[in-house]
């Protein structure tokens, strides 16, 4: 009896090694869940978008093998200090709260946030406009740390949705009155309903931070110096605009 | 075709359809389902023994772990052991100054349903050992027989007629529960689906597509059940219902 | 461990909890008893009541409750915009909201599962009852409510426990539409104080000490429901 259970454990053991033992590659986390134009999953499968480019161009710069690792935004830090992926490609503002349990790169975008709602509605930036109304944002976003700062006081409810998307939705079908996320973000959703409009750019440098970064571990100091090496070099040789200028007409990269 | 609420050319094959974006989760969940359920029935089958003739330490043990598995939520066991299980991995093995074991993404949610499952099987198997009668083990010992031999020979094949509704149960239970896999992000149907819901903004199409696929799946899981059922209960009173 | 982040959410956390509980015992309700005409009707009825019944179990069991939730959330949800003056009627409340939603979802899971456990109950009730109540000229409705509806319930009883731990277990998945029980107010304090492991254990413990309570409130009910010879 005891026998044929160890049999069993060592190979099961084995057979998990087998196949999970890891080459040398870069795991780099982004999220499951679509974030066009930076990265969304096309019919056939394929990760594509501004980012997952951006990203494939910065990794070859370094000269590591990367392997996009789709995880739940709301678990993608604790992925990261867990040792479940190396790095957040994921559109992640730096921001001090962050950088207290991560490290992260230089910048490699910045937009700012805005307010949408529907354009019938006369809601602005002002919390006051906001009196009894919903306002829907993702979870674990700068957007909702504004909202929460912000809002909270006028605001009937802030709920925060796990995915980017499913706020919109929402706001479509009228549970929430505005929602507060990346301008770029945005760009798809306003162009498929006309309905609804940007209502505000919201400027806050403390809440928003300066601009997305790659996550890394505190500890991975090496890895951070090569990505850092790495963007600095994408956008020096003119790649980072070659690939912003498929996407965007103006500069995504902000003030250097 | 457009029907008004629902747009069924989304579900098509080829791109821009996205029917094999669809299928190839389905796929992902049978995979994980499969490794889930064989992973559930190993620990259950050990769990089993120990529960009935492991030594205190281990029973005390086990009993901890089926009462807390069954207890808490699979949703929160999922995270804690998806954050914990691999947490703890890589911290030993930093400690020794290897890198971090990739656990591929299938692998994990086999890993995380499977550890859930085994705390089910135990108590199914746990169920189905006791009721074997006893004199079959005693004639067993009579004989002669190794525990080895008596475990292939006697308890196996009495134990799984018994245990046969329980672990089919626990298969269906295995196939619906890797849609939670989706929460952490975890590449299976229902993340395909909120996925394809999300870019094209059909919910309501991708939804009602994910139901018929699990509902699929099941009925054929059923079908499949009763044969084996019948396969295992040959011999036995009754066996052909 | 750290554990300094507890006393400022103790009172979110306890809002969770109650959420968490009335999401139970709503659904339970509510799913009991839309349980007993599903489980009754399959028993008795006419073929075609018989045969929705059946299919509306084979549906809620053979489909992941998840799924079941999103699609009753964001699938009707995306079909608001078309329907015009949605928003000034009397409906729009229960409609905007996120928690009637899961109720009606976890409500109809109860009722699928439970269905065919009262089935069950109908069906084992002895025919020896049944007939000395005809005999003694007990109406069909009379029979039902003085004979065959409770010694059904004697008989599924430990089910019926049983499915109040499984809803239970299910409560946690309204926090993906925005529904902020207990596991929800674990979610937004992993995100606003990046501890991975605190919250989870703790609400973890939260969920063991209600399936106590659960638990030893159905064995009181049981002791003191009177069993069949």
């Amino acid at each position: 009896m005891k026998n044929i259970i160890g049999k069993l454990a060592i190979s099961a053991a084995a057979v998990a090694m087998a196949t999970g033992i890891a080459s040398a590659e870069l795991r780099v986390g982004l999220d499951t869940a679509p974030y066009p134009p930076f990265a969304e999953v096309d019919a056939s499968g394929n990760q594509t978008g501004f980012e997952i480019e951006l990203g494939e161009a910065v990794c070859e710069a370094m000269g590591e093998t990367c392997v996009w690792t789709p995880t739940a935004w709301d678990g993608i830090i604790p992925a990261l200090t867990s040792g479940k992926i190396d790095a957040i490609f994921a559109s992640m503002s730096i921001t001090e709260e962050r950088a207290k349990v991560i490290a992260f790169s230089d910048k490699y975008y910045n937009t700012p946030a805005v307010l949408v709602a529907p354009k019938s509605s006369d809601i602005t930036e002002d919390p006051a406009s906001l009196d009894g109304k919903i306002v829907g944002v993702q979870v674990s976003t700068t957007h909702a740390n504004y909202a929460q700062a912000k809002f909270s006081d006028t605001a009937d409810s802030i709920k925060t949705y796990p995915a980017f998307d499913e706020h919109n939705a929402d706001l479509v079908a009228g549970r929430v009155d505005a929602v507060v996320g990346d301008s770029l973000a945005f760009s798809d959703f306003l162009e498929a309903n006309p309905d609804f409009e940007v209502k505000a750019q919201l400027n806050d440098d403390a809440i928003f931070g300066l601009g997305v970064g790659v996550g890394l571990r505190k500890e991975d100091t090496e890895l951070l110096e090569k990505f850092n090496a790495a963007i600095a070099k994408v956008r020096a040789d003119g790649t980072y605009d070659e690939i912003a200028s498929k996407y965007f007409d103006f500069n995504i990269y902000g003030a250097e | 075709m457009d029907l008004g609420f629902i747009d069924l050319s989304q579900l098509a094959y080829s791109p821009p359809g996205r029917g094999a974006l669809l299928l190839s989760g389905l796929l992902a969940t049978l995979q994980i389902a499969a490794g889930a359920f064989i992973l559930g029935l190993t620990i259950g089958f050990g769990g089993a023994l120990g529960k009935l003739y492991g030594p205190s330490p281990l029973k005390w043990f086990l009993e901890g772990y089926t009462t807390i598995v069954r207890a808490v939520p699979e949703l929160v066991l999922i995270l804690l052991v998806f954050y914990a299980g691999s947490g703890l991995v890589n911290e030993v093995l930093r400690s020794f100054g290897q890198r971090p074991i990739d656990i591929n993404a299938l692998l994990a949610g086999i890993v995380v349903l499977g550890f859930v499952m085994g705390a089910y099987a135990t108590e199914v198997m746990r169920g189905a050992i006791s009721s074997i009668p006893k004199g079959q083990i005693e004639a067993g010992r009579a004989y002669g027989m190794s525990s080895t031999m008596m475990l292939r020979r006697i308890v196996a094949p009495a134990m799984m007629p018994l245990a046969i509704p329980g672990i089919a149960n626990l298969w269906l239970i295995v196939l619906k529960d890797t849609a939670l896999l989706a929460v952490i992000g975890s590449i299976e149907l229902a993340t395909r689906t909120r996925q394809a819901g999300a870019t094209t903004r059909e919910y309501l199409t991708f939804y009602l597509a994910a139901l018929v696929l699990y509902l699929l799946l099941t009925l054929v899981s059923m079908y499949a059940i009763r044969h084996v059922e019948r396969y295992f209960r040959r011999g036995l009173r009754g066996a052909n219902s | 461990m750290v554990w300094d982040w507890l006393p400022e959410y103790l009172p979110r956390l306890a809002e969770g909890v109650w959420i968490t509980i009335q999401l139970l015992v709503i659904s339970l309700t509510i799913g009991t008893v839309l349980s007993v005409p599903i489980g009754l009707v399959q028993v008795t009825g006419p073929r075609i009541l018989s045969w929705m019944a059946l299919s509306f179990c084979t549906l809620i069991r053979g489909t992941p409750l998840l799924i079941q939730l999103w699609l009753v959330y964001y699938g009707l949800g995306s079909l608001f915009p078309g329907i015009p003056g949605l928003r000034e009627s009397f409906l729009w409340p229960y409609l905007r909201d996120a928690f009637p939603y899961a109720i009606f979802a976890f409500s109809l899971s109860v009722a699928g599962y439970q269905g065919e456990v009262m089935r069950a109950g109908f069906l084992s009730v002895s025919k020896g009852e049944l007939e000395a109540g005809k005999a003694f000229g007990m109406g069909r409705w009379t029979l039902l409510r003085r004979i065959w509806m409770p010694r059904a319930f004697q008989n599924v009883l430990p089910t019926l426990g049983n499915e109040a731990i499984l809803t239970l277990k299910a409560t946690p998945l309204a926090a993906t539409i925005t529904v902020y029980d207990v596991f929800g107010v674990a979610t937004i304090i992993r995100q606003e104080t990046f501890r991975i492991y605190e919250p989870l254990l703790l609400i973890a413990g939260i969920y063991i000490v209600i399936t106590l309570i659960l638990t030893l409130l159905y064995r009181w009910i049981e002791n003191r429901v009177p069993r069949p010879a």
